[in-house]
């Protein structure tokens, strides 16, 4: 079973526990954006095969949002960190380049 | 190809079966092809066999990095229905479900398709009226389906529990001519039916890049090599986006996992497919007389075709109050498909931004069902650059808010 640490209770959770809520680090766009920006914000999704940044809920938790980075290829998972942020912290990203040392999240956004 | 008959089998017989010859070919690549496949699952092989068998073309290539039907064709708890509540799904699934049913005799290859019934139970009041409306829309799109009561439901499942204390079944929509058919049998007649037109199915050969002049595809590259072609037809469910990502344009799919389970074989007790949508599960019995089971998918973006284990336990303990003779069951194998989920959970039949590429994905959970009507469609559109049956299912439907929307009409997996 996937466990993720959840940085707010600072438990790790099972996925039981675990609401997932898909890619994380979205740009919204909105009223007055084009049809093109509007449809890659609701739609389009990364989907990588390997490293994938995404939200989760610690639903029968604490209940808050957090931020985890985890590989789809291997179901490693990088880190966990707070949703405040709009970048993974440093210690995210290098345990993400331990593994893939091409790895630069902005190719994710 | 030699022809599979009852002579055939009494001839082999009597010289020990020594004359059978391979079903398919395993060529070496051509270094050029008018249309290249990419994924030999049942959607890539039956666009093939329809390039050619519609369309005359034949110069093909079905190029499958494993082996072929090892995909979610290989994995599905093949349900076959075309019950749905939308006017193109309803076209396209039941273009599938007649091509099923003379597809035996078509391909010359006994895929054992089984119209054994499907009933779909309504378990809460909101899904009988959901149920009651999809019957009254199958009725204008000529699609033979009938609500059944309780009592009735009884009759033609005995071991249904009718009364749970939690979800009792209120009625049911029942399509007749749904079923079930042998999986590999339809990914193994296609492929079949192509090497003997002269297509080349390559296995073991992995896509890894996509070449193109300018905006038009030139070929694909290859782990046996670079390989031209003029029209290249991507098919390859969960690994959608990672090919699209090669051509360079986007598309609205994210891949999860998707489970299954089979009991140990009991005598038969149930023979016709039923999905219980509310509490999240279906179940069938094979022909061997295992229970086939299936629920719904997990929550998260997965390549690794392994699920999570608390779902399969979500499943079995939904389907208990329902069928409480599986209480006892033993369950023998579990495995798991990553699925192609689209916003609208409907599939993309489509044209792409680069020329010369085409697109069929996000069959999700339900695609084997498709496999015929899909390949049909999928064909004509890289023959003729249109076809009525994939109108629809473009992928620039979702920026236009044209959405098919089957989400709500079939709330399971299956
Ligand atoms: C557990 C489970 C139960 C299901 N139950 C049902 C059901 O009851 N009824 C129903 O209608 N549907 C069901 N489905 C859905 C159905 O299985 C799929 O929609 C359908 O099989 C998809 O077929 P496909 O040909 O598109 O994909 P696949 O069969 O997955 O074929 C795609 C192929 O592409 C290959 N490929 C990927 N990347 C590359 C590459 N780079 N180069 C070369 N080849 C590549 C893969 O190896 C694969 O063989 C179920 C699915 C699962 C997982
Ligand atoms: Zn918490």
């Amino acid at each position: 079973m996937l466990t993720l640490h959840c940085p707010y209770c600072g438990i790790q959770a099972d996925e039981t526990e675990l609401a997932a809520g898909g890619e994380a680090h979205l740009k919204r766009y909105g009223p007055g954006s084009s049809d093109d920006e509007f449809e890659t914000y609701l739609f389009m999704r990364e989907n990588k095969k390997g490293v994938h940044l995404e939200r989760w809920r610690h639903a029968y938790g604490c209940g808050k949002w957090f931020l985890a980075a985890r590989d789809t290829a291997t179901l490693e998972v990088y880190g966990t960190y707070a949703a405040q942020t709009s970048e993974p912290p440093v210690e995210v990203k290098a345990a993400i380049r331990a593994k893939h040392p091409g790895w630069t999240w902005k190719e994710q956004a | 190809m030699k022809r599979y008959s009852v002579f055939a089998v009494a001839r082999e017989g009597l010289r020990y079966h020594t004359g059978w010859e391979r079903a398919w070919r395993s060529p070496t690549p051509k270094k050029k092809y008018d249309a290249i496949i990419v994924g030999a699952g049942g959607h890539g092989l039956a666009t093939a066999y329809y390039l050619g068998k519609n369309h005359g073309i034949t110069n093909v290539a079905i190029i499958e990095k494993g082996w072929l039907g090892g995909g979610n064709t290989g994995r599905n708890t093949t349900i076959i229905r075309s019950n749905y509540l939308q006017d193109p799904s309803a076209a396209i699934y039941d273009k599938a479900l007649k091509l099923y049913e003379n597809l035996s005799q078509d391909l010359n290859y006994n895929v054992m398709f089984s119209p054994r019934g499907l009933i779909m139970l309504a378990q809460t009041h909101h899904e009988v009226r959901g149920y009651q409306r999809t019957v009254m829309a199958n009725q204008l799109q000529g699609v033979a389906t009938e609500w059944v009561t309780p009592q009735q439901l009884k009759e033609i499942v005995p071991i249904l529990n009718i009364d749970g204390p939690r979800y009792p079944v209120l009625g049911g929509l029942y399509q007749k001519r749904g079923g079930t058919a042998r999986h590999d049998a339809v990914a193994w007649g296609y492929a079949r039916a192509c090497s003997a037109m002269g297509m080349d199915v390559i296995q073991q050969c992995e896509v890894t890049g996509v070449r193109r002049d300018g905006n038009k595809v030139i070929g694909v590259s290859t782990t046996k090599g670079d390989i031209d072609c003029d029209k290249l037809g991507m098919v390859v469910a969960g690994h959608t986006s990672v090919l699209a990502e090669m051509a360079g344009f986007r598309l609205p799919i994210e891949s999860v996992a998707l489970q299954a389970l089979v009991s140990e074989p009991i005598k038969p007790c149930m023979d016709v497919v039923v999905m219980a949508n509310t509490v999240h599960g279906y179940m069938s019995q094979s022909d061997k007389g295992e229970m086939v089971i299936g629920g719904g998918t997990d929550s998260f973006n997965n390549y690794t075709q392994r699920g999570s284990f608390h779902h399969i336990e979500e499943t079995v303990r939904a389907l208990v109050e329902t069928f409480p003779i599986i209480s006892r069951l033993k369950m023998l194998r579990q495995w798991g498909g990553i699925v192609d989920m689209t916003g609208d959970r409907s599939p993309i039949i489509s044209k792409t931004p680069v020329d010369g590429i085409f697109v069929n994905c996000g069959w999700g959970t339900g695609g084997f069902k498709a496999i015929p009507g899909s390949g049909w469609a999928m064909a004509e559109l890289m023959a003729k650059g249109h076809s009525p049956l994939a109108e629809e299912f473009h992928m620039y439907r979702f920026r236009e808010g044209k959405f098919i929307d089957e989400s709500v009409a079939a709330g399971v997996a299956h």
